[in-house]
């Protein structure tokens, strides 16, 4: 069978060309979704790209949560549909609690464009298994609220319960406990502020280090 | 006021006196426009003749001279639009053409940093879509006053800021650009936006009202009290004591998320095939988007300006048609047309309205509630505006500052001398590594940039089968314009000709920026005159077309002019871009080729003014054949295979551009100096560059060099973790990066 990735453009979207190519370079078939739609198309798994949903007013992802798409989302997320949220995506799933915490002003009050080395922390993920845990990648991050929030409960849970799936090596945004991204408690929604789609080629990234989380959930998608 | 001073209301009032001074019209002007309508103008049309008769609107003081650019133009079979469109577009091959175009947006943003650069963004984006093309990347050339001032934290955070916040939430790349630091910019930053955009041949827009019957709409924000007067009195007035507040609430305020719907809403009605003709609003609003389609097209429009949506509903025509709100623009629709067309839009969310339609009367007529207030013919405001043949002098300090030869500054004499001045060079704010300005932008977004900066141009992929890709440049020196208008102009295009030659690219066409005081000043004037005759004479050697550009004057504060800054941007074609050339060292062992002949030219170099704060002398000389056997040598070079990076030589010399190859690459080099090591290190002369050839690729190269009589001088190897200078000095990486990389955020936070 083919991997459908389904991959939503919510109006402000920006990253969802390159999500898309990232899953055709993994392997699978990008399915594009449309925020004003309540349907998924069939898509065995949905993929939240990054950009400026609804100009990020109000509060990143705060409007974008409403959309006609997210009910339905929420609703085959509860039948344990895999979900990724990038950057903007991993806001729009923490405004709709489908992930815990929440993403503030980078420490240095401005956009921070830059590659980071990442830790992979859990591979145990739809969206990690590709990865061994410990592993570590060079991905590109683009943000300019990025900074990682929760309670001090919220934290120690997500320590303990393996829910901190990837971590910065140098800390560029002042995310808590340097998380650079999560996973909800049963495992099947992964958000992280950093796009892994545009380090999938050598051509146009710092390298192919990304490539992993398209080809885990290609490779969960085709039971392999 | 309450009356509606309607054209009956005018012609029962001939004496009614008129604000036409303040509107920036001078009384001959005034005249005129009388003179054209047989009656004063009403309100409503002088607001609209004064937008449009505006230095920035119409180039009166620029048009003369701006001619020699078509009349010498080197016949091209590239370019499909030329200048008088809104912006050039170049035909690349594969069936793609590339529109793009760069503009300034200097006095909003001193005024109001962050939303006077946001715009300048927003409004060149527009340019681009109005031509039909999608927009895929953009640019900033930035000019600031010292970097160390006060007023330059503010200035320079904002406009960094702006440009981050307006560009990164359009979701287009940043892929280059200039930062420049002189006194002269203190009270007049430069602010020059340059966006490219992509379509298929066919595509092409034209921003022409044609077919009587066809509907005007406008589409996007709706209009309020932004940039009122803007295009008139704040783009060309000179900055003079205490007018700052009065003219603070002028500056636009920009909404990028409502632009970035725009470019997908005009994308999929261009796609639809439900547009006529279209045209962006940008300075002048809508009088201009009226005046210039109607004039383009079959002559007649008739508009009722009570339709426009407003934001603020106390606005009035003149207001209306002066508005500069952002994030608008004006199609012409056939009227089967116009229920697809308000489907597309409210998909989009984009507030469009009927607000007019073509006519064949060859007037533009426009009510408001039932009464005409405006009823001209559309070419006497869009074409037929005055033009100014203005008085230019060769200012008399010139000689005297070529006479101030840098031959007699002390120059630094023995290891630790040359290594200082290196380690000085490479900390001024003006060469220091600019990633904590480049970071605010995001420069991987659509997923095609190939190479960004720090690089000497930017490159995208256009197509993904063929590798087909474009090369894009921007550069400018005052210093060099200031000594010599004329070669200024052409060192700049030669830079950017250059730049983009680095990657492997064909330079194509041109778009440039210029940027100078008052032309009212005959010894400013004069140095436009020449820029755009150096510039224009340049172009025809080097077979390069000017496709279109921007004049920006008055950047003055009294009677302080700014250097001369023309910034030229050139565009290439690249034929695949897996085989572009990057200037980092990343070759263990690779040989440094040396490319070009080096003189001992100073003269507005980098050397005398971070050293000596000095400036005087000749610019370096220029020599066409030697730019085009070099660009000629980069391209074959790229396509063989042979080198593993490129970089030009420029401002600093070979010694900067040794340490910032260095450091991109993370690799060290060991050079040996052909010569007088302090020539070799810093001169300035143009038509140069570094290549690193591929081990064993040697022999190759050298026959590449020979084939386009390009001097080529081994002078070292790659590899290590040291810039060492045989028999004079070494510095480590570690060292490099932390002057280099230190400066910046030392100053800016």
């Amino acid at each position: 069978m083919t991997a459908r990735v389904g991959v939503v453009t919510f109006p402000g979207s920006l990253d969802e060309g390159e999500a898309a190519r990232a899953v055709r370079r993994a392997g699978g078939e990008p399915v594009a979704l449309w925020h004003a739609e309540c349907d998924l198309r069939g898509a065995d798994a949905v993929i939240l790209p990054g950009g400026f949903s609804y100009g990020d007013y109000l509060r990143c992802g705060a409007i974008a949560r409403f959309s006609p798409v997210m009910n339905e989302l929420a609703a085959a997320v509860q039948a344990g549909l895999p979900v990724l949220g990038i950057c903007n995506g991993f806001q729009i799933l923490c405004e709709a609690h489908l992930l815990p915490g929440a993403l503030t002003r980078n420490a240095a009050l401005h956009f921070v464009s830059r590659d980071v080395r990442l830790r992979i922390e859990n591979d145990g993920t739809p969206w990690t298994r590709a990865y061994v845990a410990g592993q570590e990648i060079t991905v590109p991050l683009k943000s300019g609220e990025g900074a990682y929030v929760a309670d001090a409960g919220t934290l120690e849970a997500l320590e303990s319960g393996g829910q901190v799936v990837i971590r910065y090596l140098d800390n560029p945004n002042g995310s808590a406990l340097g998380i650079a991204g999560v996973r909800n408690e049963a495992g099947n929604v992964v958000g992280l502020m950093p796009h892994p789609e545009y380090a999938t080629s050598e051509l146009t990234g710092p390298g192919t280090d990304g490539l992993g989380f398209f080809s885990s959930i290609v490779s969960v998608l085709v039971g392999a | 006021m309450t009356a509606t001073d309607s054209v009956t209301h005018a012609g029962a009032t001939p004496d009614q006196p008129q604000p036409y001074a303040e509107l920036g019209l001078t009384s001959p002007e005034y005249q005129r426009i009388r003179q054209v309508l047989g009656r004063r103008p009403t309100d409503a049309e002088l607001a609209l003749y004064s937008v449009m008769w505006s230095e920035h609107c119409s180039y009166k003081s620029s048009k003369v001279h701006l001619r020699q650019f078509a009349e010498k133009a080197p016949p091209s079979d590239a370019l499909l639009a030329g200048i008088g469109a809104n912006a050039g577009v170049v035909d690349i091959g594969g069936g793609y053409a590339v529109t793009f175009k760069i503009e300034s947006h200097n006095h909003p943003s001193y005024v109001e940093p962050h939303q006077g650069a946001a715009t300048g963004v927003g409004g060149i984006v527009r340019d681009i879509l109005a031509m039909g093309a999608r927009p895929v990347a953009v640019m900033d050339a930035l000019r600031f006053g010292p970097a160390g001032a006060g007023d330059t934290r503010r200035v320079l955070s904002g406009v960094v800021s702006g440009i981050s916040w307006y560009g990164n939430c359009l979701g287009l790349p940043n892929i280059g650009g200039e930062l420049a630091f002189d006194a002269c910019y203190a009270g007049n930053p430069l602010v020059n936006a340059l966006c490219v955009g992509v379509m298929r041949h066919g595509d092409l827009k034209l921003a022409t009202a044609d077919g009587p019957g066809n509907k005007v709409i406008l589409l996007g924000s709706r209009t309020g009290p932004d940039g009122i007067g803007g295009a008139s009195v704040l783009a060309s007035a000179t900055f003079g004591d205490g007018g700052h507040s009065a003219k603070r609430p002028s500056v636009q305020v920009g909404d990028p998320f409502l632009e970035k719907l725009l470019i997908e809403c005009c994308l999929e009605l261009y796609h639809d095939g439900l547009v006529t003709g279209i045209q962006d609003l940008g300075a002048a609003g809508v009088a201009c988007a009226t005046t210039e389609l109607a004039a383009a097209g079959t002559g007649g429009m008739r508009v009722r300006l009570d339709a426009v949506p407003l934001r603020d509903p106390s606005l009035g025509p003149p207001e209306i048609l002066m508005s500069e709100s952002q994030e608008r623009m004006m199609a012409v629709v056939e009227p089967d047309k116009v229920p697809a067309f308000f489907a597309v839009c409210a998909k989009w969310g984009v507030q469009a309205t009927v607000v007019g339609e073509v006519t064949g009367t060859g007037r533009l007529e426009m009510t408001w509630h039932g009464e005409t207030v405006v009823d001209i013919p559309p070419g006497t405001a869009a074409d037929e505006g005055p033009v100014y043949s203005r008085p230019l002098a060769r200012p008399g300090w010139q000689d005297q500052l070529a006479a101030d030869d840098p031959a007699a500054l002390p120059r630094p004499s023995g290891a630790s001398g040359l290594r200082a001045a290196l380690l000085a060079l490479l900390g001024s704010p003006g060469l220091a590594d600019k990633t904590w300005v480049t970071e605010q932008y995001d420069r991987y977004v659509r997923g095609d940039t190939v190479l960004a900066m720090p690089e000497d141009g930017g490159l995208l992929r256009i197509d993904e089968e063929t590798g087909l890709g474009v090369a894009l440049a921007t550069d400018g020196n005052g210093r060099y314009a200031l000594l010599d208008p004329y070669a200024g102009a052409q060192l700049a295009l030669c830079e950017a000709y250059r730049n983009v030659a680095v990657t492997g690219a064909r330079p194509l066409a041109v778009t440039n920026c210029m940027n100078f005081g008052s032309p009212e000043d005959p010894a400013v004037m004069w140095q436009f005159a020449e820029a755009v005759r150096g510039l224009a004479d340049g172009c025809a050697v080097l077979g390069v077309p000017v496709t279109g550009g921007n004049v920006s004057f008055y950047n003055q504060t009294g009677e302080d002019a700014i250097q001369p800054t023309p910034v030229i941007g050139v565009l290439g074609v690249h034929a695949d871009v897996r085989r572009r050339l990057s200037i980092g060292f990343t070759g263990e062992g690779a040989r440094i080729v040396l490319l070009g002949r080096t003189g001992p030219e100073f003269g507005g170099s980098a050397w005398a003014h971070v050293v000596h704060e000095h400036i005087g002398g000749q610019p370096p000389r220029v020599d066409f054949d030697a730019e085009r056997a070099l660009a000629r040598v980069l391209a074959d070079a790229a396509a063989a295979g042979v080198a593993s990076a490129a970089h030009d030589l420029s401002d600093g010399g070979l010694a900067v551009a040794l340490a910032e190859s260095c450091l991109r690459g993370g690799r060290g080099c060991r050079v040996r100096l052909p010569g007088d090591p302090f020539t070799f290190l810093f001169s300035e002369s143009a038509a140069r560059a570094i290549v690193a050839v591929r081990p064993g690729a040697e022999a190759e190269f050298a026959g590449i060099c020979a084939a386009h009589a390009v001097p080529a001088g081994t002078i070292g190897t790659v590899g290590g973790h040291l810039l060492e200078v045989e028999d004079s000095f070494t510095i480590t990486l570690a060292e490099l990066a932390g002057v280099h990389g230190g400066a910046l955020p030392a100053i800016f936070g």
